[in-house]
């Protein structure tokens, strides 16, 4: 008794117990009625087992699984999680005008949604104003238009901010509207410390997979150091940065790579804050990240858990954390939009509803549901309603938020989440040894990898080996779908503009330019911080076009090689 | 048109839309089904790549847009392609358009649409049909 070789003897005894079922009732059953395929694999392409035992998990040092909310927080990053309070629905909403965007916004919190997201139209991402050539056709489209200050205050209007967190999805000109979103706050009289919310501002993954951009990498790498630390010492419950996955793995990528390349975006802003001085335990706590939920159920909860554990472990060990807190990796969701279909469009919903499922049980902090119209444009209200009601009913009806991790310790789930984490360390050690992450986005090293995936998963579902309901089986000929598209307003851009044309009208010309000589000054020194000067700015009438051209005088813009 | 000239491509991405998942995979599956295929990377002006299909003398010019400005950006690419008087020139669209706009491009001139989930091999086929269809230039 209580020999220390009993748990091995006890493992001897399942390997036999397993050799003698393959041998009996598995090869009776298999050679009258053989398996659906040769050979299973999840989509991401780890290879899979008929069935998974104690054998699996017994090199996994329990500690590794361990606790919520403790090191290394597989099983979640709080000691609580939905038995606190459920994840934040947050919808994402932007189109046209502020004024358009508020509405919905208003229309999505008297419906029960408990965070805002916004989402910009293509000239506010890439730092165009609304009259810009450039621009002809797009303003207020794909997202809000965003100029000035006005369009802000118009945005929030009637919003209580101190109240709800509001989550931007911005990149290369995010620190302009963290700078509008400050301006706006100290207008209203609000106290920073006490705003919530993140704007997106993760740079690296747009020379990756997204692709917009304005600057060179490298200062547009240091705006977002800019923004980590002025947030750090001046925004407590701010996230200045959303390290995202979802774009890498929209624009093709395996989850795996999604999870590998977002974590050596992560590890290379680190580095930059900390190059400046700055203590890890004093940003990394505000640090967040935003992940896909693409179709393969188990594969992505255990990439959500796998995550969680690499993360504590590079902020542990490679950075030297101290505070668990900067070791504990909290996540935006939202479901895959490239998973969507045009064909029999309602089943789209059913898609996101066990994606849904997924991220809750991989223990997502916040979450968007996709509409089911999203292949055709982007979403109306009834979509977007419907979308929340489905993660009302996973809250709300399943029963899955009263336990804490109730998938964790299954033989597959453990086992599927360490073969993740070694494939994501061995990821970040090859970055590593080809010289990091920025001279590899410089070589389309990942954008390659990303563009082979996609090519790979187009062809697979061409000959049907990834099957797509209504695409590539259960096909439906010539449907006429009954659908209601949300409508451009064809007087948006005249709309923007003509605001946009008030605020130039009304503001004090030479203090703008006097700021934007200040701001190239600013730009020529890597010492100094960006943000104040760009809320000087905003603050004066200055226009995103305004402060953008200037830079672009002192930085120049950057140009893709394409890989295909 | 000889048998054994391959069929050139430009595949193009105009205005601030940066979605180019398709357009690479496009771009990979003709050149594995032997055409030449030039890709203009993104950001384009509709000018600056209808121009540059004409010096390049392809055969099928594709553009990819998946931002909602296609009404916007296909009639300045038709409209600088006929002032070049380069009518051999086929115009292709591919991406995600509602289709009642997909009509209305195509009775402008834009020869074929080809939306998201298309198969390669059927992307592929279309362009040797049309380019078979229009004969030798």
């Amino acid at each position: 008794m209580n020999d220390v070789s009993a748990p091995r003897d006890r493992l001897a005894e399942i390997a036999h117990s397993l050799e003698d079922w393959e041998s009996n009732e598995l090869a009776a059953f298999v050679a009258r009625q053989p398996e659906r395929k040769e050979d299973f694999r999840t989509f991401g392409g780890f290879p899979l087992k008929r069935v998974y035992t104690p054998l699996d998990t017994a090199d996994i040092p329990p500690e590794d699984i361990g606790l919520p909310g403790r090191y290394p927080f597989t099983r979640g990053p709080y000691p609580t999680m939905y038995r606190g309070r459920f994840w934040t629905m947050r919808q994402i909403a932007g189109f046209g005008t502020a004024e358009d965007t508020n509405q919905r916004f208003k229309y999505l919190i008297s419906q029960g949604q408990t965070g805002l997201s916004t989402d910009f139209d293509m000239p506010t991402l890439m730092g165009y104003d609304s009259d810009h050539p450039m621009s002809e056709g797009e303003v207020g489209r794909e997202g809000v238009a965003i100029d000035t200050l006005a369009d802000m205050e118009a945005l929030f209007e009637g919003i209580d901010l101190e109240n709800i967190s509001v989550s931007m999805t911005i990149n290369p000109s995010a620190w302009i509207l963290l700078a509008m979103y400050v301006a706006l706050a100290e207008k209203r009289g609000l106290d920073l410390n006490r705003l919530s919310g993140t704007i997106q501002a993760d740079i690296l993954k747009e020379y990756m997979a997204q692709k917009e951009w304005i600057f060179p990498i490298e200062p547009s790498v240091r705006i977002v150091r800019d923004c980590i630390t002025y947030c750090a010492r001046n925004m407590k419950r701010y996230n200045p940065i959303n390290i995202s996955g979802y774009h890498i793995s929209e624009a093709g990528s395996s989850p795996l790579q999604e999870v590998a390349f977002t974590l050596a975006n992560a590890i290379t802003y680190v580095e930059e804050v900390t190059k400046t001085g700055m203590d890890v335990d004093e940003f990394a706590p505000r640090l967040a990240f935003f992940f896909v939920c693409q179709t393969d159920f188990f594969e992505e909860i255990a990439k959500f858990r796998a995550a969680r554990r690499v993360y504590a472990k590079i902020m542990r060990e490679r950075f030297g954390a101290k505070d668990p807190a900067s070791m504990r990796l909290r996540f935006h969701c939202q479901t895959a939009a490239a998973t969507l279909t045009k064909p029999q469009y309602k089943v789209n919903i059913v898609r996101t509803g066990f994606q849904a499922l997924a991220a809750v049980l991989g223990g997502a902090q916040s979450l968007h549901t996709n509409g089911m119209d999203e292949a055709f444009a982007i979403p109306t209200e009834e979509a977007m309603k419907l979308a929340l009601r489905t993660q009302q009913v996973v809250a709300h009806e399943t029963r899955v938020p009263d336990v804490i991790d109730p998938v964790g310790g299954s033989y597959f789930l453990e086992s599927l989440t360490s073969q993740y984490e070694m494939a994501i360390f061995d990821i970040l050690d090859e970055v590593d040894r080809r010289g990091g992450t920025i001279k590899l986005i410089n070589e389309g090293w990942f954008q390659r990898h990303i563009a082979d995936f996609a090519y790979e998963l187009a062809i697979k579902k061409q000959d049907g080996d990834h099957p797509v309901v209504g695409v590539n089986c259960y096909v439906e000929e010539a449907e006429e779908p009954d659908i209601e598209i949300h409508p451009y307003d064809p007087t948006t851009a005249d709309r923007q503009i003509a605001r946009l044309n008030e605020v130039r009208a009304s503001r004090d010309e030479a203090t703008v330019q006097n700021l934007l000589e200040k701001l190239k000054a600013v730009a020529r020194n890597e010492d100094e911080n960006i943000v104040p000067v760009t809320i000087e700015l905003v603050r004066a009438g200055a226009s995103m076009g305004d402060i953008v051209e200037a830079l672009r005088t002192v930085w120049g813009t950057y140009r893709e090689t394409p890989v295909f | 048109m000889q048998k054994d000239t391959p069929i050139r491509v430009m595949l193009a991405k105009v205005g601030l839309d940066g979605h180019d998942r398709g357009v690479k995979v496009v771009a990979r599956a003709l050149r594995d089904a032997g055409m030449d295929v030039i890709y203009t990377g993104l950001h384009r002006t509709a000018e600056e790549v209808a121009m540059a299909a004409v010096q390049e003398d392809v055969d099928v010019l594709g553009i990819s847009l998946l931002s909602g400005a296609h009404m916007t950006i296909f009639p300045k690419i038709l409209r600088t392609i006929e002032d070049q008087d380069s009518k051999g020139i086929i115009i292709l669209g591919g991406g995600v358009m509602p289709d009642e706009d997909v009509a209305e491009l195509k009775e402008m001139g834009v020869q074929e649409i080809l939306l998201q989930d298309t198969p390669p091999q059927e992307i592929v086929s279309t362009i040797r049909e049309l380019v078979a269809a229009r004969g030798p230039r």
